[in-house]
């Protein structure tokens, strides 16, 4: 299958990335500075990250169109205001996630961002789930741009003004170069920032202009160490079809109101271990010294037993040392619990921790 | 010193009367990225030709280090592994890794010249 390329190609392509396949799409993995470089730029200043290959769902319908996402979604969607975003997943009966996404309620339906590498799974299964009622599609006209960092409010208000009185996980549609963008106050590097939805043929242009504002783009190596930093899972490494939002650490994203009443695919299995709790779950780990420890990194108790397998680990650039995700066993997820990383045949102390590992700058509320 | 030798496995090495000093080359480094860890083997052991005698990580991926030629590691760089950004800096010059006392200074014969590496180096990248 031909590789697919974003509207912002060429301009990766003059700022000398170099370019990495992920999810089907040649993106840009780092730019000439490095991933330390533009991670820090970002924590800093205001970094561009080409998010283009992610799905964006659109889907109208009636209140009918609500009753049937609550089926499927474990959130409160009759009571989510409009242009509101939540944080959710796609999940089979046994709660394993498909999925993790972002949904936002638009006039007469809802935008649902999903993962490069899980789109058209999602599209099929959503498909499936809700037959042909609703008009529903894969928006590949559009291309979505985040700006990450604490300057990147005063760079995009000089560009769209109003998005600076946006609160954290909302949306709304502007007005700009002749076109409709929706922008939302969010993003996944744990600072401040936006993401931005907007024509193809009007991408390009619009990233050269927030780079003549001072802002700078930041390649996928980066958004990895941020997210990481951040404590936020990334899909296929964190979460998987075998794991459950429970297991994972995330149940502050399944509504309340919703877990008591059910009714949703997957609610029994996490009712039932939200009361028993799940066998293993997601911790953040420290390595002790300088030691890397990668995904599938096998994680020991000091008997020698494995009690569980990193899925994520790299050095984080503003915690200044390696930083881990991982599955333990549920005894051993307590922080400060000491255990043992087997890398290159040897054993190494590291330690659980409390995430995130670097202090989030989200704005909350700002009218 | 003698003249500085490449390997296909991108290390350079010089020779001082049998005492060898290796480390990464330049071009090595701008494929790793950023380095972020170094483990150098230990002082006093032996290494072998072409064996592993080392591994750097970038915030990307670990890579193996591997020795050129035979012999006794008598000298690491403890400086890279306490700052493995120093790497990045001066990768064929004060960021050397370990130094070995060489067994047979004929492996030093197949190992490329300068010239010879960055035409490797070039074909290699693209």
């Amino acid at each position: 299958m031909e590789i697919k390329k974003t509207s912002l190609n060429k301009l990766h392509q003059g700022n000398n990335a170099k370019f990495v396949e992920f999810a089907g799409y040649e993106m840009p993995i780092q730019y000439s500075k490095g991933i330390i470089e533009e991670h820090k730029f970002t924590r800093s200043h205001s970094g561009i990250f080409d998010v283009s290959h992610m799905g964006q769902l659109f889907i109208y319908g009636d209140e009918n169109l609500t009753v049937e996402l609550e089926k499927i979604f474990p959130l409160d969607l009759k009571n989510l205001k409009l242009n509101c975003s939540k944080y959710s997943f796609l999940m089979n009966e046994d709660a394993g996630i498909y999925d993790d996404l972002i949904i936002t309620k638009i006039e007469e339906g809802y935008l649902i961002i999903l993962n490069a590498a899980c789109k058209d799974k999602d599209f099929e299964v959503l498909s499936n789930l809700l037959g042909k009622k609703y008009k529903m599609y894969l928006d590949n006209n559009r291309s979505l741009i985040a700006i990450q960092g604490p300057k990147s409010v005063e760079i995009l208000n000089s560009i769209i003004n109003g998005v600076d009185k946006l609160h954290f996980m909302t949306g709304n549609w502007f007005d700009s170069d002749n076109q409709k963008l929706f922008v939302t106050r969010s993003g996944y590097t744990g600072e401040d920032g936006f993401e931005i939805s907007i024509s193809n043929d009007k991408a390009e242009k619009f990233a050269q202009n927030l780079i003549e504002k001072g802002a700078q783009l930041i390649g996928l190596g980066a958004r990895d160490t941020l997210r990481l930093e951040a404590g936020l899972c990334l899909y296929g490494h964190e979460l998987d079809i075998n794991k459950t939002p429970v297991e994972a650490n995330l149940r502050w994203a399944i509504s309340k109101s919703r877990l008591s009443n059910g009714g949703f695919i997957g609610s029994k299995k996490i009712k039932n271990q939200m009361q028993d709790g799940a066998s293993q779950i997601r911790v953040g780990i420290k390595p002790e010294g300088r030691l890397i420890a990668r995904e599938k990194t096998k994680i020991f108790d000091d008997k020698n037993t494995q009690i569980g397998e990193i899925t994520s680990g790299t050095f984080g650039p503003s915690v200044n040392g390696p930083i881990a995700m991982g599955y333990v066993d549920k005894e051993f997820s307590k922080v400060d619990t000491k255990i043992l990383l087997e890398v290159r045949g040897k054993k190494h102390p590291a330690n659980i921790c409390a995430l995130p590992f670097y202090k989030k700058n989200y704005v909350k509320g700002v009218n | 010193m003698s003249e500085v030798k490449f390997s296909k496995e991108h290390e350079w090495i010089t020779l001082e009367g049998d005492v060898a000093t290796i480390g990464i080359t330049k071009h090595a480094t701008e494929m790793l990225g950023d380095i972020v860890f170094a483990e150098l083997p230990e002082k006093g052991s032996n290494v072998e030709k072409d064996g592993t005698a080392g591994v750097v990580e970038s915030t990307k991926a670990a890579s193996d280090v591997y020795t050129p030629v035979s012999g006794e590691v008598v000298d690491t760089n403890q400086a890279i592994v306490d700052d493995p950004s120093k790497i990045n800096e001066d990768p064929e010059g004060s960021a050397w890794f370990f130094k070995l006392k060489m067994k047979d200074q004929s492996e030093m014969e197949s190992l490329m010249n300068k010239e010879e590496y960055d035409k490797f180096a070039k074909e290699s990248a693209s």
